[in-house]
Formats: structure tokens, sequence, C-alpha cells
């Protein structure tokens, strides 16, 4: 099988009222299949803005860009991806299950199939038993939750969250990283994964991007050596602690680079 | 309840007693007119030498008579008291007769009032959501459409009625209802238009965002974000919408010569010097919007609670 996300020299600059602002710069990256991908970076170093190139929500103005093999805008056409925003965005009037169900109503799926499938990935993040009820029911990390299970519901192969966990506070942040490796682990899917937060980079990624901005573009990129397999308590490890030390270096060059 | 309540009954018995305050002095000339012309002996003599005396000075100098003032028949000012009579005497009483439907009777009036308002109201949200459709859906037609929606709110309302009932005249439409219908209906869309294109902008562009990466279709994005998103502004726009209905029906009974509904009334009342009778309708009108906002206030609790988005 070959690569699910393929970048090779991209380009955006976006227009401005203040001028041009190059957001991305000469970025290439490939993605396999199954692959945990964070990209971290401070704001402005342009992770949000790739991964909205992958989901086709904006044009690159130069390089070439394939998802599954084919153009962004094709690949979002054919639904070849679930995306998870910052702000978890689930619709106020529809309940729980609404919200999940969402997709798959404007995907035409058949009722019944509907039903399972909302039952199933309501099962998958832990939310059985909320699908009746609203949105502001539920505390931020259950409604983040039911937001990663609306992206799950069609069975994209790929799933591109934009700091999904950006907004909890760190205990609840703990968690669904714990949940969200147990999840990956259990459907293979490909993911690409935008934070702030190192540990949170290093906990879950097979590789990590780091970027720098102005312009935004890869400073590095790094090859997780951890097993697939991991417990919380492996962040005290020397591994690790050696792997979130290679990131912060990377981010601090970054920086250097613009003084 | 009661917590709702106590502020709301404060404001009204501070009204009732401003009103009551101000029937003396307002019918006070009114009553020593009466007295004089009884033989009672007033301070000062004749009509026109109180002309020109304030109405407090005549108060204070003929304090027997300020009472008088209170019971007139005619007065220039009734009293809170005289004008629910004349109501509960238009209607209920009426009703009570099974004369509920009278031509006298005001809810005969307010019957006809309600009914073109209603099509005011219906007429003129229809035109208020799709205009507000077509501006959130083509910057064509907001950039068309949006200044002359504003335009048409500048030109009084007194002024146009008069035209719309000449004009349909001449379209060979028959009766008073449906121009009443459109010039309410005038009034009635553009709080329903403004608010709409405030409701179908509503939605954040994470939402709008969400239903790209599902490559739902325009219609997907109408009916399951757009038209919900925008429901609390609806309602509110609706509340605005129906009071100004009613106000747009009225005006339409107002100034051309209709012999029925509560503007009809308001305006017989004037040309026959019973100010009763205006008070009454005015009234009748001021109920009606408060049951007609009421009703809708009801339908927004329902649906939006339905929708999760209780108020």
């Amino acid at each position: 099988m070959g690569p699910v996300v393929v970048a090779e020299g991209l380009d955006l600059t976006f227009r401005t009222n203040d001028g041009p602002v190059q957001a991305l710069s000469d970025v290439s990256l490939s993605v396999a299949p199954g692959e945990f991908v964070s990209f971290i970076g401070p704001s402005g170093c342009g992770k949000t803005t790739f991964l909205r190139c992958v989901a086709a929500l904006e044009t690159p103005t130069g390089g070439r860009l394939s998802v599954n093999g084919m153009s962004a805008d094709a690949a979002r056409k054919a639904r070849a991806y679930g995306y998870v925003f910052q702000a978890a965005g689930l619709y106020p009037w529809r309940t729980i299950g609404g919200n999940v169900r969402l997709p798959l109503e404007i995907m035409g799926f058949p009722r019944a199939e509907q039903d399972r499938r909302v039952k199933d990935v309501l099962e998958l993040v832990e939310l059985s038993g909320f699908e009746k009820k609203f949105p502001w029911q539920l505390s931020g990390g259950m409604q983040q939750r039911a937001s990663i299970a609306r992206a799950l519901a069609f069975d994209a192969d790929l799933l591109l969250m934009d700091e999904p966990f950006g907004a909890l506070d760190e205990i609840v942040r703990d968690r669904l990283n714990e949940e969200l490796l147990g999840l990956w682990g259990r459907t293979g899917k490909t993911m690409l994964f935008v934070t702030h937060s190192i540990p949170e980079a290093v906990y879950l990624s097979t590789k990590i991007v780091v970027m720098s901005p102005r312009p935004g573009r890869i400073a590095e990129v790094i090859e997780s050596p951890l097993p697939r397999e991991r417990p919380l308590d492996i962040r005290d490890s020397a591994a690790f602690l050696e792997i979130a030390h290679r990131v912060r270096e990377g981010l601090r060059a970054g920086h250097a680079y613009e003084g | 309840m009661s917590a709702r309540l106590l502020p709301v009954l404060a404001v009204l018995s501070g009204l009732l007693a401003l009103w009551y305050g101000a029937v003396g002095p307002m019918n006070i000339r009114q009553a020593l007119d009466l007295a004089e012309r009884k033989g009672v002996a007033v301070q000062p003599e004749g009509a026109l030498a109180r002309q020109e005396v304030s109405a407090f000075v005549l108060m204070a100098r003929n304090p027997g008579e300020v009472a008088r003032g209170y019971a007139l028949e005619r007065p220039r000012l009734p009293t809170p008291g005289q004008v629910a009579g004349e109501l509960w005497a238009t209607t209920g009483e009426m009703a009570l007769r099974g004369r509920g439907f009278s031509k006298r009777s005001l809810i005969y009036h307010g019957w006809i009032t309600l009914q073109s308002t209603l099509a005011g109201f219906a007429l003129g949200t229809a035109l208020g959501v799709l205009g507000a459709v077509m501006i959130v859906y083509s910057r064509t037609m907001e950039m068309s459409l949006m200044p002359w929606a504003i335009i048409s709110q500048t030109v009084p309302i007194v002024a146009l009625a008069p035209m719309i009932i000449v004009l349909s005249g001449q379209a060979g439409i028959e009766g008073r209802g449906l121009p009443k219908a459109i010039i309410s209906a005038y009034l009635c869309y553009f709080p329903v238009l403004v608010g709409m294109v405030k409701g179908l902008r509503a939605p954040t562009r994470e939402q709008l965002d969400l239903l790209r990466t599902y490559n739902a279709g325009g219609v997907a994005g109408f009916l399951k974000l757009r038209l919900p998103a925008s429901m609390p502004y609806l309602f509110t726009s609706l509340k605005v919408g129906i009071a100004a209905a009613l106000v747009g029906t009225i005006v339409g009974e107002l100034p051309t010569g209709a012999i029925s509904g509560l503007g009809a009334r308001i305006l017989i009342g004037d040309q026959f010097g019973n100010p009763m009778a205006i008070w009454a309708a005015l009234f009748a009108a001021a109920i009606l919007a408060g049951v007609l906002v009421t009703l809708l206030g009801g339908v927004q609790g329902m649906v939006l609670k339905r929708m999760g988005m209780a108020v």
C-alpha cells in the first residue's frame, strides 16, 4: 500500500490586508498507512494550515499534495477522512446520538445502518448511554469524545485532529490520550494530530513533525522508537524523555532562526 | 412566579396612580362647565374667563368639583375604571348577552383586525424568510436587496397605507382584507428579514467547515445547519413581527373610511367625540398584541426546548 499523504514542496500564501503571509513554505512529508503523526510548533507555524490543506479546506498555492493517491479535494469528495476540530463543535440542537448521526445522514446511510454505527462508535469512545443527552449536558471532555465519535462514524481510514484536547485540563487530557492510543491500536487508522504539548506529541506519535513559524515550515521530523503499546508511565522512561528533549531542541532551533 | 409578577405589578400600580392623578387636571374645565350649566357656583365664572387660569388653580379654587371630573360621560381623559367598564361593556357583557359578534362589540372588530394581522404576518414572515435566504446565499442579492429593505422602512406607513388601499381598489381587489394584510406585511417582513439574515449566518466557521469535510451539498447545509441555527433568531423576530403586523393592520384601518376593525373604532370614536371608545379600542389592541406575543413565546419555548436550546 502506498503512502496515505504525500506533500512535496507545499507552499501556501494567504493574501491579507497587511500584505501576503506565507503560512507554509516548502513543506515535504510522507505519511504511511497506520502511522500516528503529530505536528507540533508555536502559533503561526502552519501546523493547522497543513492539516486544513490535507482536508482540502485550504488550497495550497504551490507544490504537490496527494491524499490516498488522489488530489486533496478529490479525497474530500470521496469522504476519505474524518476531521476533529479544536472545539468539539457539536450542533447544540442535536443530541449526542444526533450529532454522531449527522455525517451518516448527509452521506445517505440507510436508517438501520445509521443506528448500528452510532451505537458502535459511541461504545468505542465510551459514551454509551449518553446518546439522548444534549451537548450542554456533557462535560468538555465528553463533548470532545463525542466529536471524535462523529469523525469515526463513517469509518474513514484517515483521521485529522486539530488540537482536539487543547482546551481540556491535564487530567482529562491524559485519559483521552490513553483512550485515543487504544482506539488507534484497535482500528489501525492513520492519524494526523496537531498539538501544542510536547508530552502529548511524544506519547501518542510514531512520527513527530516539529514546525517553526514565519514562514511556516518543517524544522525536523523525529521518528519515535517507542513501542506501539504505551502505558501512561512510559512518560517517565529514559527513551521518552530523550525524544521529548529532541523535540524541545528542535522547537528552540526553529525559534532561534527567527531572532 | 411572584418574584416575576411583583415588579410588573409595581410598575402597573405606578402607572395607574399617575393616570388617576392626571384625570383631575385634564377634566377640570369640562367638569366646571358642566357644573356651571347645572347652576352650581364656580370660580371664576364663565368658560372664557377660566381659559386664562391654569388647571391646577381651577382645582384649588373649586375643590368640591374635582370629583365631577372623574365621572363625566364623555371625559377628555377617562379614568382607568371607566375604560375598563367600556371595555367590558363592549366585550364580555355583549358576549354574555349572546351578541358577541354584533357590530358594536369589540370582539367582532378585534376578530376583523386579527384576521388581517395574521394574514399580513404570514405574508410578511414568508417574504422576510425568503429575502433572508436570498441575501445569505447571494452576494448580489445582498447588495441589491438590503438597501431597499432599509429604505422601505423609512417611508412612513401612514403615508403609504392610503395609496395601497387606493391602488388595490384600482387593481380590482374586493374588500379591505387584502390591502390591510399587505400594509401589515410591509411592517412585519423587515424584522423577520433582519433577524433571519443574522440567524442564517449564525453558524461558526468550524460548523460550516465540518459540513465541507462531509462534502455536504447546499440543501443539507441549509436544512441541517443554517435553518436550525437560526431558530432562536427567528422566534425573536417573529415576536417583533407580529406586533408590527398588528400596528400595520390598525394603521390600514385608520385613514381609509373602513367601518370595521379596531382601527376603525378608534377613528369613529375620534370623529364622534367619544374618547372612551378610543381608549377601549386601544386597550383591546394592546391586549390582542400581548396575547399574540405570549402565544408565540409559548411556541418558542416548546420548540427550543425540544431542540435542546431552552431559552
